[in-house]
Formats: structure tokens, sequence, C-alpha cells
């Protein structure tokens, strides 16, 4: 018997078995039921859980890499860094093109100064320089305006963002888009508005700061900037391929002889993506030992009621062996009708896991989504589960001797 | 050749700490077109042979070579082949699947061979509608009759055009006027050429056939035609020659005490 038609024939015994015994067959499936409703709520939750750490790791920059020529933290004697090559904005250029896991490459630099707006005045700001791509690597947001174009770089416009706490200072009864602040005795006009930061691990207030074009950094308020450069990797749990790519090129573009150490640093904030991983991996491993557990209490369910249904099928087993069927073709019938009835519990657990996390979405803050990558692994999970708990009953079928299968009643 | 070659048969079971030699040493051959009885009382090893000559079970010791093949050493799934395409079985108690409509029935043994379902249901019908069934296609086995019931089974024993029919007891379970009516079945088939094989212990039943085999304590007790004995001791090589019976002249074979 061909394969296709083998699975058409066992799906017919299948159906008919189980439509003889409704009620055993519903009661057997809850187990299994539990289990992929288990499953499918497990994925939703790691689902969710992912991606709102990589929003937040997104905000904290913990996929961003700032190449610098010091490291950040460092024992060693500032001195040793101290003859090291400046990076350019060519060198960001560069990297830039070259590399390919970046999402975003841009350039910094920063300082601090004295912005006014007519009598106002606020002192001690964060100015920073940066390109139309800093808004991604920042993980910023605007609430007004607009952030710098490309143009606005290349140009090397006057213009600046604001943050929040300049805006509200300067501008609390009107819009401060395009209105003149004054940096350093150099005017700006306001293009855009950041959106409340609050202060970073209570150390500095990231509200007080005011973004310019790095162009503009450089000719109004820096001739000799001392540039960082940000990258954002393309995928942050492949942050370590990022970072190879980065040494790579920059050694190469550097020209740092082979054997030699680096004569630069790649800064990161390892502690974040390290709090992703243990965390992300824990309640992995919580899920799936629960979901593990669902399912074999399940599964062990459908092995007790698959042993049940052979020997109860003992006559019809000797039939079909005297009428030529081979072991093959009977472990595929009761493989088969315990795929049928887990696949049956699979959709059911959908079917109940579904408005679950749609309520979970709807009335708690836990970002919950059901994709359809979760409802393909819960149906494939499903029959697995069938496959394997009905594998011994199968067999048994399957060796059962015919002369004594047929003396069965 | 002959269809079916049989020598020296032995089967035994064991039990426990016992033994239990139900088959001693049979020897006999059947030629294609036949129409054999095998008779004997319970525990004579009729069901053993039955069983071995069906082909759903082995033998301890001897040969058995079916249409040229030696059967007596192959595989389960070998044995599975041989059955679906040599041996049609008719048993007493019809062995119908009981979910299945009467065509689904007498299809089963051609899904088994791998017919494609458009030739096999074209062949279900045939097979059913030669049994008289062409109106019961679709009735399951409990909305029909005994005596219709062991017609499908004879349909379906008869749908792969098996070398063999392999009958055990077929009137066992059925009144004396439908058994009547299924051995003039098996006699027409006879009579088209089909090789039957009956297993029985009623002697009405066993007079239709034109042989008639009889066992006795695991061995061939007596082998006639149309009531005139074959020799038996000639073809047994070993263990105990069997004594043959001798048929009274009036042509009716004397009847074995049970």
């Amino acid at each position: 018997m061909t394969f296709p038609a083998e699975i058409r024939e066992s799906t017919v015994i299948a159906l008919q078995a189980l439509k003889a015994n409704k009620l055993r067959s519903g009661l057997t499936t809850l187990g299994v039921v539990v289990g992929i409703v288990t499953v499918t709520l497990m994925a939703t939750a790691m689902n969710g859980i992912n991606s709102s750490f990589r929003k937040s790791i997104s905000s904290m920059g913990a996929d961003v890499l700032h190449v610098g020529r010091f490291p950040w933290a460092s024992f060693e004697d500032p001195r040793v860094y101290r003859n090291r090559r400046e990076f350019s904005l060519q060198d960001a250029r560069d990297l830039e093109n070259t590399m390919t896991t970046a999402s975003a490459v841009a350039p910094k630099a920063d300082d601090k100064g004295t912005v006014t707006y007519g009598l106002r005045r606020a002192t001690d700001v964060w100015i920073n320089g940066n390109t139309e791509q800093s808004l991604v690597i920042r993980g910023l947001s605007l609430t007004q305006g607009r952030w710098f174009s490309q143009t606005d770089v290349s140009a090397d416009r006057r213009v600046c963002v604001l943050g929040a706490f300049l805006a509200d200072g300067f501008f609390p009864h009107e819009s401060p888009v395009g209105k003149r602040v004054r940096v350093n005795d150099t005017t700006y006009e306001v293009i855009g508005v950041l959106e409340k930061l609050g202060s970073f691990l209570g150390a500095w207030d990231q509200d007080n700061q005011i973004a310019i074009p790095i162009s503009t950094f450089k000719s109004s308020q820096s001739p000799t900037p001392n540039y960082e450069i940000t990258i954002k990797a393309r995928d942050p749990s492949e942050l370590q391929e990022t970072i190879e790519e980065t040494r790579a090129i920059l050694r190469r573009l550097r020209k740092v002889p082979p054997g030699t150490p680096d004569d630069f640093a790649i800064n990161q904030q390892d502690v974040f993506v390290q709090f992703f991983l243990i965390f992300g991996g824990t309640i992995g491993a919580v899920g799936l030992f629960i979901t593990g557990l669902a399912l074999v209490v399940g599964g062990i369910g459908i092995m007790n009621i698959m042993f049940v249904s052979v020997a109860e099928r003992t006559k019809e087993i000797g039939i079909r062996k005297a009428l030529g069927a081979k072991r093959r073709a009977v472990l595929s019938q009761f493989l088969v009708e315990a795929a049928t009835i887990t696949l049956g519990a699979g959709l059911l657990g959908i079917g109940i896991a579904w408005p679950v996390t749609l309520a979970i979405d709807r009335y708690t803050s836990f970002a919950a989504q059901m994709s359809w990558w979760i409802v393909a692994l819960a149906l494939f999970v499903s029959v697995l589960t069938g496959v394997v708990a009905g594998f011994i009953p199968a067999l048994r079928a399957a060796r059962m001797n015919p002369v004594d299968a047929l003396r069965a009643e | 050749m002959p269809l079916i070659r049989i020598q020296n048969l032995a089967r035994r079971y064991v039990m426990g700490a016992d033994t239990v030699h139900a088959l001693r040493g049979v020897s006999l051959d059947i030629e294609r077109g036949e129409y054999v009885a095998i008779m004997g009382p319970s525990g004579s090893g009729k069901s053993t042979l039955m069983n071995l000559v069906g082909c759903l079970d082995s033998p301890s010791d001897g040969h058995y070579e079916l249409n040229g093949k030696d059967v007596s050493r192959m595989t389960d799934n070998a044995l599975a082949d041989i059955r679906n395409i040599e041996i049609g079985f008719v048993f007493q108690s019809f062995n119908l699947l009981p979910r299945s409509d009467a065509l689904h029935n007498v299809e089963l043994p051609l899904v088994y061979a791998g017919v494609p379902r458009s030739v096999r249901r074209e062949r279900a019908r045939t097979a059913l509608a030669n049994v008289g069934l062409a109106d019961r296609m679709h009735h399951r086995p409990n909305e029909l009759s005994g005596g219709q019931r062991q017609r499908v089974a004879i349909a379906r024993a008869l749908v792969n055009t098996p070398s063999i029919i392999l009958a055990d007891e077929p009137t066992g379970n059925l009144d004396s006027r439908t058994g009547e009516d299924i051995l003039n079945l098996f006699e027409i088939l006879s009579r088209k050429g089909n090789t039957i094989i009956v297993v029985t212990h009623e002697e009405e039943v066993a007079q239709h056939a034109r042989r008639i085999i009889r066992l006795r304590d695991g061995l061939v007790a007596q082998d006639a035609v149309n009531g005139n004995p074959r020799t038996v001791a000639a073809r047994t090589e070993s263990g105990p020659p069997a004594e043959p019976m001798h048929a009274p002249s009036g042509g009716v074979p004397p009847v074995i005490a049970t």
C-alpha cells in the first residue's frame, strides 16, 4: 500500500473508531487539551516577554555599541590610551557602508554648555551631536516637530531638538518649534522636542539636553570633538556577531597589525544584555518544564486509551491481518487514530487559548499576541504527542499473532 | 505440481510446562480445483491445520509449499502478502468489520493489496453482485441476516481471486436452510474451478466435498475421494503411519466417533 493511501485508509478507520467512542475520546483528550493550552499560552508569553524586552533593551541602548578610544571601565593608566588615533566622521561612514550586522551607525560627540532663550537660561546642559540615524540608535521619540534630516547634517544647519526639561522650562505656554535658542553664543532654530526621559539610574537628567547635528557640533561648538561611533545591532540576541564584525572592520581601517591589541574600545551596556539572557532563559526553562509536564500527563492518558482501544479491537486486528494487513498497516492505523485524537485536542486547545490571549492582551499590561507560528507549533506538538503516546499500543497491535487475535471476542 | 504440498507438518504449543502436540506430522497434496473437506473431532488438529494452510500460523516442523512457494519459514509480513494474494477466508462467525458497510468489507483485501480506489470499488461491487447482494452494498453487518453476512464474507474471500477459498465451519452459525444455500454457492464456485477447503465437524457439510480428509489426534486418519480411500501411509515419511480406514462399498464414509 502506498503511503498516502495508507494514511487515508487509517484516517477513515480512526474517524469511525472515534465516532463510535465519542465520550471516551472526548474525556481522554482533556489532558492533551490542557497541555496544548499550556503550550500555546507559554509560547505566547515568551513571545510577549521577548518583544517587550527587545523594546526596553532598545530604549536602554543595550543593543548599541559605543566605539571610542577609551574603554568605559578600565584599571589601566589613562596614558596608555592617550596616543591612540582619534575617530573621524569618515570612520563612521566607512563602518556604515561595510557593516552587515548593524541596523544603524552614527558618530556622536558631546559637551556641556549653557542654553538661553530670551531671559531664560539653562546651565550644564548636555549638548550632543547627532545624525539622522541617531534617533533610532538612541531609542528616542519626539513629542513635537521632527528629527534631523540627512540634509540638516550634511548642510551643517543650525537646528536643534530640545529635551523635555528645556522645552517645558523655556516654552511653558507655546510650542517651541520654530523658535530660536542660543547655545554657547550660537543661535539655533528649534525643529523638535524629545519625549520625557527621566533620569538615568538617578545619575543625570536626560531631559536637560539639546541635540544638534554632528556637523554643526564640530563647526559651532568644538573644532576637535572627541568622536565616538554608535552602532545599533540588527539583532540584539546576536550582539556578539556585531561586536566581532565591528572589531574586524576597525582593525582594518586603523591598520592594526595582526597580533597586537586593539587600539580602540567597543563599549556596551552588558549588564542589561546579561539580565535579558538570564531572565529570558529562566522563563523559557520554566515554561518548557510546565508544558512538558502537562503534555506527559496528557500523553499518558492517550496511551492508556489506545491500549484499551487495541484490546477492544483485537478481533478487528485479527480480521485485518487475515485479509493481508502487514504490521506497518496496523501500526499506522493506530498511530493515525492517536494522532487524530490529539490533533482534535490541539485544535480545541488553540480554541481555548486564543480568547484567553486576547483577554490578557486587553485587560493586563502584558502584551500577548498569538502568531501563526504558535498555532503551527501547537498543532505540531499535539500530533507529535499522539504519535509518541500511541506508539507502544500501536506496536502491540501490529505484533499480534493473527490466530490469537481472531480467536478474541 | 500440486497447489498445496504438505510434508510432515507438525505444530506444537508450549503451555507452561506442557507441550501440546496439535499436529504430529501431516502430509498431503491438494490439486488445483479440488473441493476438500477437513473433518475431525475437536482436538483432532483440524483448526491447527487450517491455520497453517491459511498461513495464519507457522509450523514447528515440516514443509508447506503453496503454489510453488515454500511458506513454512516466511516472516510475518511475507505471510501477510501470501494471505492477501493466495487465500480467501470464510469464517464461522463471518468476521466482518461491524462499523463498515458490505462494500467496504469486501474492498478490504484490495485495500491491503494496494489496488487504486476506483478499481477496487468496481471489483467489490461485482463480487457482491455475484453472491446476490447487489442491493445490500451499503448495509452494515448488523443490518444483514446471517446468510447475507456469510455471503458478504464469501464475496470478500473471492474479490482478490485467490488460489484457495478456506472456509472454517462456514455454516456453523446458520440455520440449516441458509447453510444449504451457502453450500450450494460453494458448489457453484467449485464448478467454476475454484479450489475450496472446508473445515467442519458436520458430516452433511463434508458430504458436499468430493474429497474428505479425516484427522485424529494430530494425524491424517483417512483421506477419501468420493468415498474411496487414498493411501495415506505411503506418503508419510516419518512418524507413525496412519491406519487407512476402509469405507463400506455403499460409498458412505464411516462417521468417526467424537
